[in-house]
Protein backbone atom coordinates (compact mmCIF):
# COMPACT_ATOMS: atom_id res chain seq x y z
CA UNK A 1 0.00 0.00 0.00
CA UNK A 2 3.10 2.19 -0.38
CA UNK A 3 1.36 5.45 -1.59
CA UNK A 4 -1.73 5.53 -0.54
CA UNK A 5 -1.51 7.81 2.28
CA UNK A 6 0.66 10.61 0.09
CA UNK A 7 -2.16 10.18 -2.36
CA UNK A 8 -4.91 10.42 -0.02
CA UNK A 9 -3.47 13.54 1.45
CA UNK A 10 -2.97 15.37 -1.72
CA UNK A 11 -5.96 14.55 -2.84
CA UNK A 12 -8.49 15.96 -0.12
CA UNK A 13 -6.16 19.09 0.39
CA UNK A 14 -7.19 19.42 -2.94
CA UNK A 15 -10.65 19.55 -2.42
CA UNK A 16 -9.95 22.42 0.26
CA UNK A 17 -8.17 24.21 -1.96
CA UNK A 18 -10.97 24.50 -4.52
CA UNK A 19 -14.15 26.55 -4.29
CA UNK A 20 -16.24 24.32 -5.20
CA UNK A 21 -15.95 22.06 -1.75
CA UNK A 22 -17.33 25.06 -0.03
CA UNK A 23 -20.11 25.64 -2.20
CA UNK A 24 -20.51 21.75 -1.97
CA UNK A 25 -20.57 21.80 1.95
CA UNK A 26 -22.83 24.92 1.99
CA UNK A 27 -25.53 23.61 -0.80
CA UNK A 28 -25.06 20.88 1.21
CA UNK A 29 -26.12 21.84 4.61
CA UNK A 30 -28.84 24.11 3.54
CA UNK A 31 -30.47 21.49 1.51
CA UNK A 32 -30.22 18.98 4.05
CA UNK A 33 -32.09 21.42 6.34
CA UNK A 34 -34.58 22.30 3.73
CA UNK A 35 -35.74 19.11 3.03
CA UNK A 36 -36.01 18.11 6.91
CA UNK A 37 -37.92 20.97 7.25
CA UNK A 38 -39.73 21.88 4.71
CA UNK A 39 -40.06 19.19 2.57
CA UNK A 40 -40.38 16.80 5.10
CA UNK A 41 -42.24 18.55 7.85
CA UNK A 42 -40.20 17.95 10.61
CA UNK A 43 -42.35 19.60 13.36
CA UNK A 44 -45.74 17.68 11.98
CA UNK A 45 -44.15 14.60 12.64
CA UNK A 46 -43.71 16.02 16.47
CA UNK A 47 -40.74 13.14 17.40
CA UNK A 48 -37.34 14.09 18.09
CA UNK A 49 -35.65 12.21 15.15
CA UNK A 50 -33.45 12.61 12.17
CA UNK A 51 -35.42 10.01 10.18
CA UNK A 52 -36.78 12.08 8.06
CA UNK A 53 -33.97 14.04 7.35
CA UNK A 54 -32.23 11.05 6.20
CA UNK A 55 -35.35 10.13 3.75
CA UNK A 56 -33.87 12.73 1.49
CA UNK A 57 -30.17 12.01 1.48
CA UNK A 58 -30.58 9.55 -1.40
CA UNK A 59 -32.14 12.40 -3.08
CA UNK A 60 -29.65 15.06 -2.03
CA UNK A 61 -26.68 12.84 -3.05
CA UNK A 62 -28.05 12.21 -6.38
CA UNK A 63 -26.48 15.62 -7.76
CA UNK A 64 -24.20 16.27 -5.13
CA UNK A 65 -21.77 13.36 -4.80
CA UNK A 66 -21.07 13.06 -8.58
CA UNK A 67 -20.15 16.67 -8.42
CA UNK A 68 -17.18 15.86 -5.08
CA UNK A 69 -16.51 12.93 -7.39
CA UNK A 70 -16.94 13.99 -11.44
CA UNK A 71 -13.29 15.16 -10.94
CA UNK A 72 -11.04 12.63 -9.74
CA UNK A 73 -10.32 10.79 -12.67
CA UNK A 74 -11.40 13.02 -15.42
CA UNK A 75 -9.66 16.32 -13.89
CA UNK A 76 -5.63 13.95 -14.33
CA UNK A 77 -6.56 12.97 -17.83
CA UNK A 78 -7.33 16.53 -18.85
CA UNK A 79 -4.20 18.13 -17.24
CA UNK A 80 -1.93 15.29 -17.80
CA UNK A 81 -1.07 14.71 -13.97
CA UNK A 82 -2.68 11.33 -14.66
CA UNK A 83 0.54 10.41 -16.59
CA UNK A 84 2.82 11.32 -13.99
CA UNK A 85 0.93 9.67 -11.18
CA UNK A 86 0.60 6.47 -13.15
CA UNK A 87 4.44 6.23 -13.83
CA UNK A 88 5.29 6.50 -10.08
CA UNK A 89 6.24 3.02 -8.50
CA UNK A 90 2.42 2.90 -7.07
CA UNK A 91 -0.13 0.37 -8.48
CA UNK A 92 -2.87 1.52 -10.16
CA UNK A 93 -5.41 -0.17 -7.64
CA UNK A 94 -3.53 2.04 -4.50
CA UNK A 95 -4.35 4.99 -7.06
CA UNK A 96 -7.55 4.79 -7.13
CA UNK A 97 -8.39 3.92 -3.63
CA UNK A 98 -6.42 6.74 -2.06
CA UNK A 99 -8.53 9.31 -4.56
CA UNK A 100 -11.84 7.42 -3.45
CA UNK A 101 -11.06 7.84 0.09
CA UNK A 102 -9.96 11.15 -0.10
CA UNK A 103 -13.79 11.93 -1.88
CA UNK A 104 -15.23 10.00 1.07
CA UNK A 105 -13.67 11.58 3.62
CA UNK A 106 -14.54 15.35 2.10
CA UNK A 107 -18.00 13.41 2.10
CA UNK A 108 -17.81 12.83 5.94
CA UNK A 109 -16.73 16.00 6.65
CA UNK A 110 -19.62 17.67 5.36
CA UNK A 111 -21.83 14.99 6.92
CA UNK A 112 -20.23 15.95 10.34
CA UNK A 113 -21.33 19.33 9.43
CA UNK A 114 -24.97 18.72 9.87
CA UNK A 115 -24.68 18.36 13.94
CA UNK A 116 -26.44 20.98 14.57
CA UNK A 117 -29.41 18.78 13.20
CA UNK A 118 -28.21 16.63 16.28
CA UNK A 119 -28.67 19.22 18.90
CA UNK A 120 -31.60 20.51 17.39
CA UNK A 121 -33.51 17.28 18.19
CA UNK A 122 -31.72 16.90 22.03
CA UNK A 123 -32.64 20.36 22.21
CA UNK A 124 -36.20 19.75 21.13
CA UNK A 125 -36.92 15.94 23.04
CA UNK A 126 -35.31 13.19 23.79
CA UNK A 127 -34.08 11.34 21.08
CA UNK A 128 -33.28 7.77 20.59
CA UNK A 129 -29.63 8.16 19.33
CA UNK A 130 -28.99 4.43 18.16
CA UNK A 131 -30.94 5.25 15.17
CA UNK A 132 -28.79 8.38 14.58
CA UNK A 133 -25.59 6.51 14.85
CA UNK A 134 -27.10 4.14 12.33
CA UNK A 135 -28.70 7.00 10.13
CA UNK A 136 -25.29 8.85 9.88
CA UNK A 137 -23.55 5.55 9.21
CA UNK A 138 -25.70 4.28 6.60
CA UNK A 139 -25.91 7.63 4.83
CA UNK A 140 -21.91 7.35 5.08
CA UNK A 141 -21.79 4.15 3.21
CA UNK A 142 -24.38 5.02 0.49
CA UNK A 143 -22.84 8.06 -0.15
CA UNK A 144 -19.24 5.66 -0.39
CA UNK A 145 -21.26 3.92 -3.41
CA UNK A 146 -22.34 6.88 -5.07
CA UNK A 147 -19.09 8.29 -4.68
CA UNK A 148 -17.72 4.89 -6.08
CA UNK A 149 -19.78 4.33 -9.11
CA UNK A 150 -18.84 8.20 -9.72
CA UNK A 151 -14.80 7.82 -9.79
CA UNK A 152 -15.31 4.96 -12.48
CA UNK A 153 -17.23 7.24 -14.38
CA UNK A 154 -14.82 10.09 -14.14
CA UNK A 155 -12.04 7.31 -15.48
CA UNK A 156 -14.04 7.01 -18.38
CA UNK A 157 -13.88 10.60 -19.83
CA UNK A 158 -11.68 13.76 -19.59
CA UNK A 159 -14.49 15.72 -19.53
CA UNK A 160 -16.01 16.38 -15.80
CA UNK A 161 -19.54 17.42 -17.14
CA UNK A 162 -19.72 13.76 -19.00
CA UNK A 163 -18.75 12.53 -15.99
CA UNK A 164 -21.29 13.82 -13.84
CA UNK A 165 -24.45 12.87 -16.13
CA UNK A 166 -23.34 9.40 -16.90
CA UNK A 167 -22.83 8.82 -13.12
CA UNK A 168 -26.07 11.21 -12.05
CA UNK A 169 -27.93 8.50 -14.25
CA UNK A 170 -26.29 4.92 -12.84
CA UNK A 171 -27.37 6.82 -9.34
CA UNK A 172 -30.59 7.63 -10.26
CA UNK A 173 -31.53 3.76 -11.70
CA UNK A 174 -30.02 2.81 -8.29
CA UNK A 175 -32.26 4.97 -6.81
CA UNK A 176 -35.29 4.51 -8.66
CA UNK A 177 -35.54 0.40 -8.44
CA UNK A 178 -36.36 0.26 -4.37
CA UNK A 179 -39.05 4.13 -4.95
CA UNK A 180 -42.04 2.44 -4.11
CA UNK A 181 -43.70 4.36 -6.78
CA UNK A 182 -41.67 1.93 -9.37
CA UNK A 183 -42.00 -1.11 -7.65
CA UNK A 184 -46.05 -0.81 -7.65
CA UNK A 185 -45.54 -0.59 -11.22
CA UNK A 186 -43.53 -3.31 -11.83
CA UNK A 187 -45.79 -5.89 -9.78
CA UNK A 188 -48.56 -5.50 -12.50
CA UNK A 189 -46.05 -6.52 -14.78
CA UNK A 190 -43.70 -9.00 -13.08
CA UNK A 191 -44.24 -11.85 -10.04
CA UNK A 192 -43.44 -10.13 -6.61
CA UNK A 193 -40.46 -12.39 -6.55
CA UNK A 194 -38.76 -10.63 -9.62
CA UNK A 195 -39.49 -7.23 -7.89
CA UNK A 196 -38.18 -8.00 -4.89
CA UNK A 197 -35.27 -8.99 -6.58
CA UNK A 198 -35.22 -5.75 -8.80
CA UNK A 199 -35.58 -3.66 -5.83
CA UNK A 200 -32.82 -5.61 -3.58
CA UNK A 201 -30.32 -3.47 -6.36
CA UNK A 202 -31.18 -0.36 -5.23
CA UNK A 203 -29.76 1.74 -3.19
CA UNK A 204 -32.93 2.89 -1.41
CA UNK A 205 -33.60 -0.45 -0.40
CA UNK A 206 -30.69 -0.85 1.71
CA UNK A 207 -30.65 2.55 3.12
CA UNK A 208 -33.98 2.52 4.63
CA UNK A 209 -33.23 -0.37 6.65
CA UNK A 210 -30.24 0.98 8.33
CA UNK A 211 -32.35 4.90 8.72
CA UNK A 212 -34.96 3.31 10.58
CA UNK A 213 -31.87 1.97 12.88
CA UNK A 214 -32.12 -1.68 11.43
CA UNK A 215 -28.41 -2.46 11.20
CA UNK A 216 -28.25 -5.49 9.15
CA UNK A 217 -25.06 -6.91 7.80
CA UNK A 218 -26.92 -7.76 4.70
CA UNK A 219 -27.00 -4.06 3.78
CA UNK A 220 -23.29 -3.27 5.01
CA UNK A 221 -22.16 -5.77 2.81
CA UNK A 222 -24.44 -4.29 -0.34
CA UNK A 223 -22.65 -1.22 0.08
CA UNK A 224 -19.36 -1.83 0.64
CA UNK A 225 -19.50 -4.87 -2.61
CA UNK A 226 -20.49 -1.84 -4.95
CA UNK A 227 -17.72 0.31 -3.53
CA UNK A 228 -15.34 -2.75 -4.04
CA UNK A 229 -16.79 -3.51 -7.48
CA UNK A 230 -17.21 -0.35 -8.87
CA UNK A 231 -13.64 0.49 -7.46
CA UNK A 232 -11.81 -2.57 -9.00
CA UNK A 233 -14.05 -1.83 -12.53
CA UNK A 234 -12.25 2.05 -12.34
CA UNK A 235 -9.18 -0.06 -11.80
CA UNK A 236 -9.93 -1.48 -14.85
CA UNK A 237 -10.99 1.46 -17.21
CA UNK A 238 -8.07 3.13 -16.06
CA UNK A 239 -5.55 0.28 -16.82
CA UNK A 240 -7.66 -0.31 -20.54
CA UNK A 241 -7.88 3.02 -21.39
CA UNK A 242 -4.06 3.41 -21.47
CA UNK A 243 -3.92 0.16 -23.16
CA UNK A 244 -5.75 1.49 -26.11
CA UNK B 1 21.43 0.96 -19.03
CA UNK B 2 18.05 0.70 -21.29
CA UNK B 3 17.72 -2.26 -23.92
CA UNK B 4 14.75 -1.92 -26.43
CA UNK B 5 14.01 -4.70 -28.61
CA UNK B 6 11.42 -4.82 -31.28
CA UNK B 7 9.23 -2.62 -29.26
CA UNK B 8 5.74 -1.68 -31.54
CA UNK B 9 3.07 0.38 -30.73
CA UNK B 10 -0.04 0.26 -32.67
CA UNK B 11 -3.58 2.32 -31.83
CA UNK B 12 -6.29 0.69 -33.48
CA UNK B 13 -5.19 0.62 -37.15
CA UNK B 14 -1.94 3.18 -36.57
CA UNK B 15 1.25 2.03 -35.91
CA UNK B 16 2.97 4.65 -33.82
CA UNK B 17 5.82 2.84 -33.03
CA UNK B 18 6.68 0.11 -35.33
CA UNK B 19 9.71 -2.65 -34.60
CA UNK B 20 12.55 -0.39 -32.78
CA UNK B 21 15.19 -1.70 -31.04
CA UNK B 22 17.99 0.17 -29.61
CA UNK B 23 19.84 0.61 -26.30
CA UNK B 24 21.39 2.71 -23.96
CA UNK B 25 24.55 2.85 -21.94
CA UNK B 26 25.02 4.25 -18.19
CA UNK B 27 26.81 7.66 -19.08
CA UNK B 28 25.42 8.33 -22.06
CA UNK B 29 22.42 10.95 -23.70
CA UNK B 30 20.67 9.77 -26.22
CA UNK B 31 18.85 12.21 -28.00
CA UNK B 32 15.59 11.27 -29.84
CA UNK B 33 14.69 13.17 -32.48
CA UNK B 34 11.97 12.92 -35.08
CA UNK B 35 9.16 14.93 -36.44
CA UNK B 36 5.60 15.48 -34.47
CA UNK B 37 3.96 12.40 -34.12
CA UNK B 38 6.73 10.24 -35.25
CA UNK B 39 6.18 7.97 -32.17
CA UNK B 40 8.63 9.77 -29.28
CA UNK B 41 6.52 10.34 -26.57
CA UNK B 42 4.96 6.65 -27.27
CA UNK B 43 8.13 5.04 -27.04
CA UNK B 44 8.75 6.93 -23.64
CA UNK B 45 5.47 6.07 -22.51
CA UNK B 46 5.98 2.57 -23.28
CA UNK B 47 9.69 2.93 -21.22
CA UNK B 48 8.17 4.75 -18.40
CA UNK B 49 5.26 1.70 -18.11
CA UNK B 50 2.14 4.16 -19.03
CA UNK B 51 1.70 2.46 -22.43
CA UNK B 52 1.76 -1.24 -22.51
CA UNK B 53 3.50 -1.72 -25.96
CA UNK B 54 1.79 -3.81 -28.21
CA UNK B 55 4.62 -6.15 -28.97
CA UNK B 56 8.41 -6.26 -28.28
CA UNK B 57 9.45 -5.81 -24.48
CA UNK B 58 12.40 -3.11 -23.45
CA UNK B 59 14.42 -3.77 -19.88
CA UNK B 60 15.75 -1.23 -17.69
CA UNK B 61 18.28 -1.89 -15.55
CA UNK B 62 17.31 -5.48 -16.53
CA UNK B 63 14.03 -5.10 -15.43
CA UNK B 64 11.37 -5.84 -17.72
CA UNK B 65 8.62 -2.85 -19.03
CA UNK B 66 6.34 -6.12 -19.65
CA UNK B 67 6.47 -7.95 -16.47
CA UNK B 68 8.14 -5.75 -13.55
CA UNK B 69 6.65 -2.20 -14.17
CA UNK B 70 7.05 -1.20 -10.40
CA UNK B 71 10.84 -1.96 -10.19
CA UNK B 72 11.20 -0.07 -14.22
CA UNK B 73 9.50 2.83 -12.02
CA UNK B 74 11.41 3.11 -9.68
CA UNK B 75 14.56 3.16 -11.64
CA UNK B 76 13.54 5.42 -13.70
CA UNK B 77 12.90 9.54 -13.26
CA UNK B 78 10.51 10.68 -15.78
CA UNK B 79 9.45 14.16 -17.42
CA UNK B 80 6.13 13.94 -19.75
CA UNK B 81 5.97 16.13 -22.74
CA UNK B 82 3.60 18.78 -21.50
CA UNK B 83 5.23 19.13 -17.79
CA UNK B 84 2.32 18.19 -15.48
CA UNK B 85 1.77 19.01 -11.93
CA UNK B 86 -1.15 19.88 -9.60
CA UNK B 87 -1.64 23.05 -10.21
CA UNK B 88 -2.84 23.82 -6.75
CA UNK B 89 0.15 23.34 -4.94
CA UNK B 90 3.20 25.06 -4.28
CA UNK B 91 6.49 23.80 -5.84
CA UNK B 92 7.90 22.74 -2.33
CA UNK B 93 4.94 20.75 -0.99
CA UNK B 94 4.26 19.14 -4.92
CA UNK B 95 8.23 17.91 -4.31
CA UNK B 96 7.07 16.90 -1.56
CA UNK B 97 4.51 14.61 -2.20
CA UNK B 98 6.02 12.93 -5.57
CA UNK B 99 8.73 12.21 -2.66
CA UNK B 100 6.37 10.62 -0.19
CA UNK B 101 4.75 8.56 -2.94
CA UNK B 102 8.03 7.02 -3.90
CA UNK B 103 8.48 6.49 -0.17
CA UNK B 104 11.02 8.91 1.70
CA UNK B 105 10.03 10.48 4.51
CA UNK B 106 11.68 13.06 7.43
CA UNK B 107 15.11 14.42 7.17
CA UNK B 108 16.00 12.10 4.24
CA UNK B 109 12.73 13.15 2.41
CA UNK B 110 13.62 17.26 3.05
CA UNK B 111 17.04 16.77 1.91
CA UNK B 112 16.52 15.26 -1.29
CA UNK B 113 13.47 17.84 -1.93
CA UNK B 114 16.05 20.21 -0.76
CA UNK B 115 19.35 19.14 -3.33
CA UNK B 116 16.29 19.15 -6.24
CA UNK B 117 15.17 22.67 -5.49
CA UNK B 118 18.52 23.42 -5.76
CA UNK B 119 19.85 21.34 -8.92
CA UNK B 120 17.11 22.84 -10.92
CA UNK B 121 17.49 26.53 -9.33
CA UNK B 122 14.38 26.63 -7.75
CA UNK B 123 14.76 27.94 -4.24
CA UNK B 124 13.32 31.50 -4.71
CA UNK B 125 10.37 30.11 -5.94
CA UNK B 126 9.62 26.86 -3.34
CA UNK B 127 6.59 28.76 -1.71
CA UNK B 128 5.19 29.62 -4.92
CA UNK B 129 1.81 28.10 -5.85
CA UNK B 130 2.28 25.93 -9.49
CA UNK B 131 -0.38 27.46 -11.09
CA UNK B 132 1.07 31.19 -10.53
CA UNK B 133 4.56 30.17 -12.48
CA UNK B 134 5.59 30.75 -15.98
CA UNK B 135 6.16 28.16 -18.31
CA UNK B 136 9.95 27.72 -17.79
CA UNK B 137 9.40 27.33 -13.89
CA UNK B 138 6.57 25.01 -14.40
CA UNK B 139 8.75 23.00 -16.82
CA UNK B 140 11.68 22.64 -13.98
CA UNK B 141 9.60 22.46 -10.96
CA UNK B 142 8.24 18.64 -13.11
CA UNK B 143 12.05 18.53 -13.72
CA UNK B 144 12.60 18.94 -10.48
CA UNK B 145 10.39 16.22 -9.45
CA UNK B 146 12.01 13.69 -11.67
CA UNK B 147 14.97 13.63 -9.75
CA UNK B 148 13.59 13.23 -6.86
CA UNK B 149 14.83 9.75 -6.17
CA UNK B 150 18.25 10.15 -7.81
CA UNK B 151 17.43 8.05 -10.60
CA UNK B 152 19.79 6.09 -12.94
CA UNK B 153 17.85 6.37 -15.45
CA UNK B 154 16.22 9.37 -16.46
CA UNK B 155 13.41 9.97 -19.36
CA UNK B 156 13.21 13.32 -20.23
CA UNK B 157 10.63 14.46 -22.59
CA UNK B 158 11.44 17.74 -24.48
CA UNK B 159 13.11 19.22 -21.23
CA UNK B 160 13.92 22.58 -22.60
CA UNK B 161 10.64 23.49 -24.07
CA UNK B 162 9.29 26.53 -23.40
CA UNK B 163 12.66 27.59 -21.71
CA UNK B 164 14.48 30.55 -22.47
CA UNK B 165 18.25 30.09 -23.79
CA UNK B 166 19.95 31.04 -20.31
CA UNK B 167 17.25 28.44 -18.73
CA UNK B 168 17.77 25.84 -22.08
CA UNK B 169 21.60 26.19 -21.24
CA UNK B 170 21.12 25.86 -17.49
CA UNK B 171 19.21 22.93 -17.81
CA UNK B 172 21.18 21.06 -20.67
CA UNK B 173 24.21 21.57 -18.57
CA UNK B 174 22.71 19.82 -15.66
CA UNK B 175 21.78 16.90 -18.24
CA UNK B 176 25.56 17.28 -19.13
CA UNK B 177 26.58 17.19 -15.49
CA UNK B 178 24.40 14.26 -14.65
CA UNK B 179 25.17 12.41 -17.70
CA UNK B 180 28.57 10.78 -15.75
CA UNK B 181 26.92 8.12 -13.57
CA UNK B 182 23.62 7.80 -15.65
CA UNK B 183 21.21 6.61 -18.49
CA UNK B 184 19.55 9.12 -20.05
CA UNK B 185 17.17 8.85 -22.99
CA UNK B 186 15.78 13.12 -24.16
CA UNK B 187 13.52 13.62 -26.89
CA UNK B 188 13.99 17.30 -28.86
CA UNK B 189 13.03 19.08 -31.61
CA UNK B 190 15.72 21.19 -31.15
CA UNK B 191 18.74 20.36 -33.35
CA UNK B 192 21.59 22.18 -31.95
CA UNK B 193 20.89 20.32 -28.26
CA UNK B 194 21.71 17.21 -30.06
CA UNK B 195 25.13 18.53 -30.62
CA UNK B 196 25.31 20.22 -27.39
CA UNK B 197 24.47 17.19 -25.13
CA UNK B 198 23.87 14.01 -27.10
CA UNK B 199 26.84 11.35 -27.31
CA UNK B 200 24.25 9.50 -29.48
CA UNK B 201 21.58 10.36 -31.32
CA UNK B 202 18.56 8.54 -33.02
CA UNK B 203 15.88 9.22 -35.54
CA UNK B 204 12.88 8.27 -36.17
CA UNK B 205 9.89 8.87 -38.21
CA UNK B 206 6.34 7.36 -38.91
CA UNK B 207 7.42 5.18 -35.78
CA UNK B 208 10.56 3.77 -37.65
CA UNK B 209 14.04 3.62 -36.50
CA UNK B 210 15.90 6.08 -39.74
CA UNK B 211 18.67 6.82 -38.22
CA UNK B 212 21.43 6.46 -35.11
CA UNK B 213 24.19 7.36 -34.78
CA UNK B 214 26.67 9.58 -32.57
CA UNK B 215 26.09 13.36 -33.86
CA UNK B 216 29.15 13.66 -35.86
CA UNK B 217 28.26 10.30 -37.85
CA UNK B 218 25.15 11.56 -38.79
CA UNK B 219 26.57 15.08 -39.67
CA UNK B 220 28.89 13.04 -41.95
CA UNK B 221 25.90 11.98 -44.00
CA UNK B 222 24.94 16.00 -44.87
CA UNK B 223 25.58 17.20 -48.20
CA UNK B 224 27.70 19.99 -46.54
CA UNK B 225 30.03 17.83 -45.02
CA UNK B 226 33.32 19.28 -45.31
CA UNK B 227 31.84 21.83 -48.04
CA UNK B 228 33.92 24.69 -47.88
CA UNK B 229 32.21 28.86 -47.68
CA UNK B 230 35.19 31.45 -49.17
CA UNK B 231 35.03 34.78 -50.05
CA UNK B 232 37.97 36.27 -52.13
CA UNK B 233 38.82 39.25 -54.15
CA UNK B 234 41.10 40.51 -56.30
CA UNK B 235 40.07 38.49 -59.40
CA UNK B 236 37.06 38.35 -62.10
CA UNK B 237 34.08 36.10 -60.38
CA UNK B 238 33.25 33.48 -63.41
CA UNK B 239 37.28 33.12 -63.98
CA UNK B 240 37.84 31.74 -60.31
CA UNK B 241 34.51 29.72 -60.44
CA UNK B 242 35.97 27.88 -63.50
CA UNK B 243 38.81 27.21 -62.01
CA UNK B 244 37.42 25.54 -59.07
CA UNK B 245 34.86 23.77 -60.60
CA UNK B 246 38.24 22.70 -62.35
CA UNK B 247 39.81 20.97 -59.39
CA UNK B 248 40.05 17.23 -59.14
CA UNK B 249 38.77 17.25 -55.26
CA UNK B 250 35.69 19.51 -56.48
CA UNK B 251 32.03 18.08 -56.56
CA UNK B 252 30.63 21.42 -57.49
CA UNK B 253 30.59 25.32 -56.52
CA UNK B 254 27.63 27.39 -55.75
CA UNK B 255 28.20 30.95 -56.05
CA UNK B 256 26.39 32.81 -52.93
CA UNK B 257 25.46 36.56 -52.27
CA UNK B 258 28.92 38.97 -52.28
CA UNK B 259 30.01 40.04 -49.46
CA UNK B 260 29.30 43.81 -48.86
CA UNK B 261 32.96 44.40 -49.62
CA UNK B 262 32.55 43.37 -53.00
CA UNK B 263 34.41 40.02 -52.51
CA UNK B 264 33.18 37.22 -54.43
CA UNK B 265 31.52 34.90 -52.21
CA UNK B 266 31.24 30.86 -53.29
CA UNK B 267 30.70 27.17 -51.40
CA UNK B 268 32.70 24.62 -52.93
CA UNK B 269 31.43 21.21 -51.90
CA UNK B 270 34.03 18.66 -52.04
CA UNK B 271 33.67 15.07 -53.64
CA UNK B 272 32.51 12.04 -51.29
CA UNK B 273 32.44 14.66 -48.15
CA UNK B 274 35.76 14.59 -48.54
CA UNK B 275 37.88 17.47 -46.59
CA UNK B 276 39.13 19.76 -49.30
CA UNK B 277 40.46 22.75 -47.54
CA UNK B 278 44.51 22.68 -47.53
CA UNK B 279 43.73 22.04 -50.85
CA UNK B 280 41.66 24.96 -51.70
CA UNK B 281 43.96 26.89 -49.35
CA UNK B 282 47.08 26.78 -51.38
CA UNK B 283 45.06 26.80 -54.48
CA UNK B 284 43.75 29.96 -53.70
CA UNK B 285 47.75 30.83 -52.40
CA UNK B 286 48.97 30.20 -55.79
CA UNK B 287 46.48 32.17 -57.52
CA UNK B 288 47.26 34.82 -55.18
CA UNK B 289 44.13 35.81 -54.38
CA UNK B 290 42.82 37.76 -50.75
CA UNK B 291 40.93 35.26 -48.60
CA UNK B 292 38.53 37.33 -46.82
CA UNK B 293 36.58 34.52 -45.02
CA UNK B 294 37.19 31.00 -45.34
CA UNK B 295 34.48 28.53 -43.37
CA UNK B 296 34.52 24.68 -43.51
CA UNK B 297 31.04 23.04 -42.41
CA UNK B 298 30.80 19.68 -40.15
CA UNK B 299 27.52 19.23 -41.87
CA UNK B 300 23.80 20.39 -41.26
CA UNK B 301 21.73 18.46 -38.68
CA UNK B 302 18.76 19.97 -39.75
CA UNK B 303 19.00 18.72 -43.60
CA UNK B 304 20.24 14.95 -42.66
CA UNK B 305 16.92 15.53 -40.42
CA UNK B 306 15.01 16.24 -43.47
CA UNK B 307 16.57 13.64 -45.56
CA UNK B 308 16.01 11.05 -43.10
CA UNK B 309 12.47 11.59 -42.19
CA UNK B 310 11.23 13.06 -45.47
CA UNK B 311 12.00 9.99 -47.01
CA UNK B 312 14.19 9.54 -50.68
Amino acid sequence: MKGLFPIFKRELLAYFRSPVAYVFIIIFLAANAGCTFMLGNFYDSNQASLEVSFLFHPWLYLFLIPAVGMRLWAEERRSGTGELLLTLPVRTSVSVFGKFLAGWAFIAVALILTFPMIITVHYLGFPDNGPIITGYLGSFLMAGAYLAITSFTSALTKNQVISFILSVNICLILVLLGWGVLSEILNTIFPVWLTDVISQFSFTTHFDAIRRGVVDLRDIVYFLSIIIFMLMTNVVVLESKKAS
Amino acid sequence: MIVVEALSKQFGRFQAVDEISFEVQRGEVLGFLGPNGAGKSTTMKMLTCYLPPTSGNAEVNGFSINSQPLQVQEQIGYLPESAPSYNEMQVEEFLTFIGEVRGFSGTELRRKVGRVLELTSLQDARKQIIDTLSKGFRQRTCLAQSLIHDPPVLILDEPTDGLDPNQKHEVRELIRRMSEERTILISTHILEEVEAVCSRALIISEGRLVGLGTPDELLSQSIYRNAVTLSVSGKSAEALLEDLNGLEQVYSVERLEDMPSGALTVRVFPKDRESISSELEQFLKKKKMVIEQFFVERGRLDEVFRNLTLGN
